[in-house]
């Protein structure tokens, strides 16, 4: 078990799954020498060569594009595109090659690729560099969204990533980077689906992924002290996301709120909500309650940003909407 | 240079009357309603696919666009699994998912046809990353048209092809269309220059001259085997019929789509007499094609609807999806 921080365990990741397989390839801007805009790269280059970890040029489309043509040709290209923002530029390769390849071919070739997008605020980086657009990419059939939390998911989400066999979008929020956490030794794995309960509870569920992973848990200690006792559901992967669990933490506590810091219109949670008010019609004993961000670019001066994300209290306020 | 990528100019005839045949008989079936959705003909360009394609090896990857039948079919589709595809069918290719617009053959080296005009660029780019990563000495090449020049994806991908000195095969068919506008309203630059201005050596040919695109595309696979990094060829050709099936096309005049002097098949053919060629050999070519393509729209009439449940497992390798 050692400290290490979110970027690391992706670092190890990265460099556990090249040590693993000569077939795994990771390029992207100022990621080789430079080691990544946020260092997440840092070492590849020396460890692994200038054949496998290279500096592309400011090419969003032909990066993801060559990885379509580099997966379909035996290799298992990680490719980061510096901020999520920039994945705009890369959507036709996303969107109508990577994920419908192996549809509509058939089912002859296999596209095991990962683009990796840091997302999110927090760093008041502007309306370009600080979105959360993940449900965009959910939103596409073939391709499979995963959003760690914590550092052991840093390490374990990356590597079931670059193990699928179908393109992989891992999403990492910026603010989550430095984070510290453990990464037990030999580090974990994951599969790609699943939730995991973060914190028990009986009163409400809180379904959550991200860096809005540990503000529910905020929330779940400041409801906790005035006796309410919320389950907080860490989704982990938003497609496919684990219905199962959230339906079952649903049928314990017959409560649900949904929380991310996307905005909240058309977003995860809309999905979220929807089955649940289908499949888990008789367990709710109240509304499903979202939180996210309003309806607006995020703005980048401190007050403005920060009244932007969403915080504890507005969960708390949720959560006990749905107990009224 | 082996035997797999040198071909003679009876071969290049055969895989021409193929492909012409293939689709004349696509018209047709298209005609008639039994091929769905909307086609791409690419009569009158079948010199620059069978001239190129027959300087690849099997191993060597193809990425083509919209108008790929041609392309497909001389990189070595299976004919039957083609109509099959092309029909709707459970047993073709791409198991009645694709169309002609996605034509594929892992097989074969063939990536695909592709419905998005450009896309084909930093796919052929990324394979011959794969290629250059796994010293496997294999090329990559990628047919796109005149209009996929005025795509953005187009200078990146050959940015980053010259950058990496990647094995990459750019060629470019300049039919004077894109879709109902002539290329002299949809492009400011030459396109030999857009290569050269990316430190790519560019050659511009008679497209519809079979055996000299053919001996050009070996001379440039050659080179970038050697590790010369990436080539441009322009190959200057004439699309005869429709930007798709039916298409009226009253922005063009007649003569501009019947300049049957500039008929690929045409100008081999009488090349091939002039030469001394039997001419029953010649006509044997068209016989061949023409039972070859019987067989297999009628294997393609036999073939099956696709099962829904199908085609919902090929969504993911692993992961179930609700029907
Ligand atoms: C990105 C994109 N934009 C537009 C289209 C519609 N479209 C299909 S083919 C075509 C013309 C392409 O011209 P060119 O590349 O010269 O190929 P040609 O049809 O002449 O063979 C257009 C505009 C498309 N399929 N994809
Ligand atoms: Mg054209």
């Amino acid at each position: 078990m050692s400290e290490v921080r979110f970027g690391q365990a992706i670092n190890r990741a990265l460099a556990d799954a090249m040590a693993a397989d000569d077939s795994v390839v990771v390029f992207g801007e100022d990621i080789a020498a430079p080691g990544g805009p946020f260092g997440v790269t840092r070492g590849l280059l020396d460890r692994f060569g200038p054949d496998r970890v290279r500096d592309t040029p400011i090419s969003e489309a032909a990066i993801v594009g060559a990885a379509v043509g580099a997966a379909m040709s035996g290799l298992k290209p990680v490719v980061e595109i510096m901020f999520m923002d920039f994945v705009t530029l890369s959507m036709d390769a996303l969107v109508n090659q990577a994920a419908k390849a192996r549809f509509m071919f058939g089912g002859q070739y296999a596209l095991p690729m990962v683009v990796r997008l840091p997302h999110g605020g927090g760093i008041n980086a502007g309306p370009q560099h600080s979105q959360c657009l993940e449900a965009w990419l959910a939103h596409v059939p073939g391709l499979k969204v995963v959003c760690p939390a914590t550092v052991a998911d840093a390490y374990a989400l990356t590597r079931a990533a670059i193990a699928d066999p179908d393109p992989v979008i891992v999403v990492e929020n910026k603010s989550l980077y430095a984070v510290k956490g453990e990464l037990p030794e030999p580090p974990p794995s994951a599969s790609i689906g699943k939730a995991d309960v973060a914190r028990p509870g009986r009163d409400a569920t809180i379904a959550t992924y991200g860096a809005m992973r540990a503000v529910a848990l905020d929330a779940a200690g400041l409801l906790a002290k005035d006796g309410i006792e919320a389950e907080v559901i860490d989704l982990r992967s938003l497609q496919p996301w684990d219905e199962a669990a959230v339906l079952a933490s649903l049928a314990r506590t017959h409560r649900l709120v949904i929380v991310h810091e996307a905005v909240e219109a058309f977003g995860v949670g809309a999905e979220i909500a929807a089955r649940m008010a289908d499949i888990g019609f008789d367990e709710l004993d109240g509304p499903i309650v979202r939180v996210g961000a309003p309806f607006m670019p995020v703005p980048f001066a401190k007050e403005l940003e920060a009244h932007y994300r969403p915080d504890a209290s507005r969960i708390v306020e949720a959560v006990r909407r749905t107990l009224a | 240079m082996t035997a797999a990528d040198s071909a003679s100019p009876i071969d290049l005839l055969r895989t021409m009357r193929l492909i012409r045949e293939a689709e004349l008989r696509l018209a047709q079936l298209f005609a008639d309603g039994e091929v769905p959705g909307f086609i791409h003909l690419s009569v009158g360009q079948e010199g620059v696919a069978a001239g190129v394609c027959a300087a690849l090896g099997p191993t060597d990857t193809l990425a083509s666009n919209h108008r790929g039948h041609g392309h497909a079919l001389a990189k070595g589709l299976d004919l039957e699994r083609f109509f099959l595809e092309i029909m709707g069918k459970a047993e073709g290719m791409c198991k009645g998912r694709g169309g002609s617009m996605h034509v594929a053959d892992a097989a074969v080296g063939m990536l695909g046809a592709n419905g998005i005009v450009g896309a084909g660029l930093p796919i052929a780019v990324g394979s011959a990353l794969a290629h250059q990563v796994k010293r496997n000495g294999a090329v990559a090449a990628v047919f796109f048209g005149d209009g996929a020049l005025a795509e953005g994806v187009m200078h990146e991908s050959f940015n980053l092809a010259s950058i990496w000195r990647l094995p990459v095969l750019f060629v470019c068919e300049n039919n004077g269309w894109s879709e109902f506008s002539p290329t002299s309203r949809q492009l400011a630059a030459d396109p030999c220059a857009l290569a050269l201005s990316h430190r790519i050596e560019a050659r511009s040919i008679d497209g519809n001259d079979a055996m000299a695109v053919h001996d050009v595309t070996r001379t440039l696979v050659a080179e970038i085997r050697n590790g010369g990094g990436p080539r441009f060829l322009e190959c200057r050709t004439t699309r005869v019929r429709g930007h798709f099936e039916g298409d009226p096309q009253k922005y063009r005049d007649a003569a501009d789509a019947a300049r049957s002097d500039d008929d690929p098949i045409g100008r081999l053919e009488r090349r091939l007499a002039a030469e001394g060629l039997p001419a029953a050999e010649i006509k044997a070519a068209e016989r061949d094609a023409v039972a070859r393509v019987d067989a297999a729209v009628a294997r393609a009439r036999a073939g099956t609807a696709p099962a829904f449940g199908d085609a919902l497992r090929d969504v993911y390798a692993n992961t179930e999806v609700r029907p």
